[in-house]
């Protein structure tokens, strides 16, 4: 497979988690693992790459904090000056702006979403996960590519370890120096409750239908002792505040049990709860894609089974 | 401002998909079509800027079936003029429909053009950067909130765990929209019937770029692990019943 390419991808000096799952993709598709880190100061990010046989450092300024055009600019010049077969990019916001944008620079095709990717021949087949997660697309790619792999869909062990650890320093693209993006401020999520620290969660997806039945949950969580959570369209609407929000763009929550209420289960949103220990879903569409990381689930109508429900654990508990 | 606003249908998810005779294809016989949820948002990011700052917006298709329709409603709803551009027989993938868009775009003079952040039904990747590298625009995607800024424009762009940045990007550029600051409005009906009796949408011709060379869907499928839930079926009061019994022996009661 000669040589694959990670694109890095980091909050701050830290390693996003996504990045060490790519690598072990690389590592797994065969071949050189090359990591490139586009950064102010990338020595304390390069630092935590042993899974990488050379890393490939770039230092600008403008590198942080992030903008889609700074790092489009140093990946399509990594890709010009190192010319990689292969290079993943992690399915993430920040993966959409960089993987399309360097594919279009380079003129390599681009195959996103990818849940996974084996090497057959000299050629790259990769599952991809399309129409909201309904269906999965198996796609043949020969020559140098791009591949933006989904949050989750590879271990990361084999990604953090077992690299050669050779360095090289690449130049930063002259574009660096003449953007048209400037970063204003940052925000963190807001202060408050923390879904994360939840033990049990029921969340509410859109078909609650509005916001006048929230209190169809409500009562299934306190009947549970449970928090609330959502799904990203609820959050959109106004309907809950922006913290109970789980999946690529909210949190992502381990509960001990995660009940979904009128969620379809979209490749977003399966992200930030997949390894709840025990997944109850309730949706009346029996292909939903909630029900393929479920272990159980129902397609009766949410509105009659919530209050059936929270009768029964009410009287159970007391 | 002007803002041109790329709108796309795409296959209604809650309903069920039937894949093609060839398998790499959904059969396209008896799809149900809707706008692509992330295009109603940058509609609505458009029309909230026209109201707001004074904008004017231009709704853009590419032609395929049903396309008039779309585009009538984006007018109902407050676009000041629609354009179909006919590239030919589509579906087109993302990249392969940016060159007929970006051609369509150069003509209209925009300051900015927003489209969805991505669409369900294609794995080739997305539209607004690659539209952006076409025209040679800067480009921000997964983007929650625009602001007019002078040259330039505020963008509020969205990463995991919540985090959230303001970025301000020159004019003219390329916004991949995730969600409006609100909800999308609804098509006024009256609205719509006076836009129709306008005739159909002005239509332009432009070239679409070749399907992406060195890859191609070889399959398309339901996932394997369909179905990997254990499915409590019954009446309401027997679902409710075994749900009780499962939290139960797992200790997961309340108390
Ligand atoms: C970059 C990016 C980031 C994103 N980040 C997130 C994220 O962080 N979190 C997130 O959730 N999404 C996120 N999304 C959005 C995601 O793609 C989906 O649009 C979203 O998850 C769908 O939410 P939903 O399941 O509530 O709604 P829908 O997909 O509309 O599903 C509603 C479900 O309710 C069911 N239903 C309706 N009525 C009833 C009833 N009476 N009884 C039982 N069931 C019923 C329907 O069958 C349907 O399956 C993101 C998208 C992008 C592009
Ligand atoms: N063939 C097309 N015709 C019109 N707009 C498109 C087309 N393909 C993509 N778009 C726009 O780009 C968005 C994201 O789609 P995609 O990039 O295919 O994921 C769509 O929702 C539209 O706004």
């Amino acid at each position: 497979m000669g040589k694959v390419l990670v694109y890095v991808e980091t909050t701050g000096d830290t390693v996003a988690p996504v990045t060490f799952e790519l690598l072990a993709a690389a590592r797994a598709l065969g071949g050189e693992v090359e990591a490139l880190v586009a950064a102010p100061d990338p020595g304390l990010v390069a630092a935590q790459l042993g899974g990488a046989d050379t890393i490939l450092t770039m230092a600008h300024p403008a590198l942080a904090p992030y903008l889609p055009e700074a790092h489009v600019a140093a990946l399509a010049e990594a890709i010009k000056s190192r010319n990689p077969d292969t290079v993943l990019v992690g399915s993430t916001s920040t993966g959409i702006d960089v993987a399309a944008g360097a594919a279009a620079a380079s003129g390599r095709p681009l195959v996103a979403y990818c849940l996974g990717l084996e090497p057959d021949g000299g050629a790259v087949v990769a599952r991809s996960q399309v129409y909201g997660g309904k269906l999965v697309a198996t796609t043949r790619t020969e020559g140098p590519a791009i591949f933006a792999v989904l949050p989750g869909a590879f271990k990361d062990a084999a990604g953090r370890a077992g690299g050669k650890g050779q360095r090289a320093l690449l130049e930063p693209p002259a574009a660096l120096g003449a953007l048209h993006t400037r970063f204003v401020s940052a925000s963190e999520p807001e202060p408050g409750i923390d879904i994360t620290r939840a033990e049990r969660l029921v969340s509410v997806g859109r078909g609650i239908g509005g916001p006048e039945n929230l209190e169809l949950a409500e009562e299934l969580a306190q009947a549970l002792g449970a928090e609330i959570a959502a799904s990203r369209p609820v959050v959109d609407s106004g309907w809950l505040p922006r913290q109970r929000q789980v999946g690529k763009s909210g949190m992502t929550v381990k509960p001990k049990l995660y009940f979904a209420v009128g969620i379809s289960g979209a490749p977003e949103h399966l992200e930030g709860m997949r390894d709840a220990e025990l997944i109850i879903a309730v949706n009346s569409d029996a292909a939903a894609p909630i029900f393929e990381v479920a272990q159980y689930g129902t397609t009766c109508d949410l509105f009659d089974l919530l209050p059936a429900l929270s009768e029964r654990l009410k009287a159970a508990t007391g | 401002m002007h803002i041109a606003v790329v709108l796309k249908q795409v296959p209604d998810l809650v309903e069920e998909l039937e894949i093609d005779s060839a398998g790499t294809d959904i059969d396209r016989s008896f799809l149900k079509m809707k706008l692509n949820e992330f295009d109603d948002h940058a509609l609505e990011q458009a029309v909230l800027l026209k109201e707001s700052a004074g904008a004017q917006v231009t709704a853009l298709a590419l032609d395929s079936d049903g396309v008039d329709q779309v585009l009538h409603s984006a007018v109902a709803r407050g676009a000041d003029k629609a354009i179909k551009v006919a590239a030919g027989d589509g579906p087109f993938a993302s990249r392969q429909a940016a060159p007929a868009l970006a051609a369509a775009i150069r003509s209209l003079n925009v300051d900015l053009v927003l489209t969805g952040v991505q669409a369900a039904d294609d794995v080739f990747g997305q539209t607004a950067p690659f539209l952006a590298a076409e025209l040679g625009w800067p480009h921000v995607s997964v983007v929650s909130g625009v602001e007019p800024a002078g040259s330039a424009v505020r963008v509020r762009q969205e990463y995991s765990g919540g985090r959230m940045a303001v970025l301000e990007v020159d004019t003219p550029a390329v916004v991949g929209v995730q969600a409006a600051p609100q909800s999308p409005r609804y098509v006024p009906i009256s609205r719509l019937r006076q836009v129709m009796a306008g005739g159909p949408p002005e239509s332009v011709t432009a070239t679409a770029g070749a399907a992406p060379a060195g890859t191609m869907v070889v399959a398309l499928a339901k996932p394997e692990q369909a179905g990997g839930a254990e499915m409590i079926s019954g009446s309401t009061d027997q679902v409710a019943e075994r749900i009780l019994a499962l939290l139960s022996e797992r200790g997961l009661l309340r108390g």
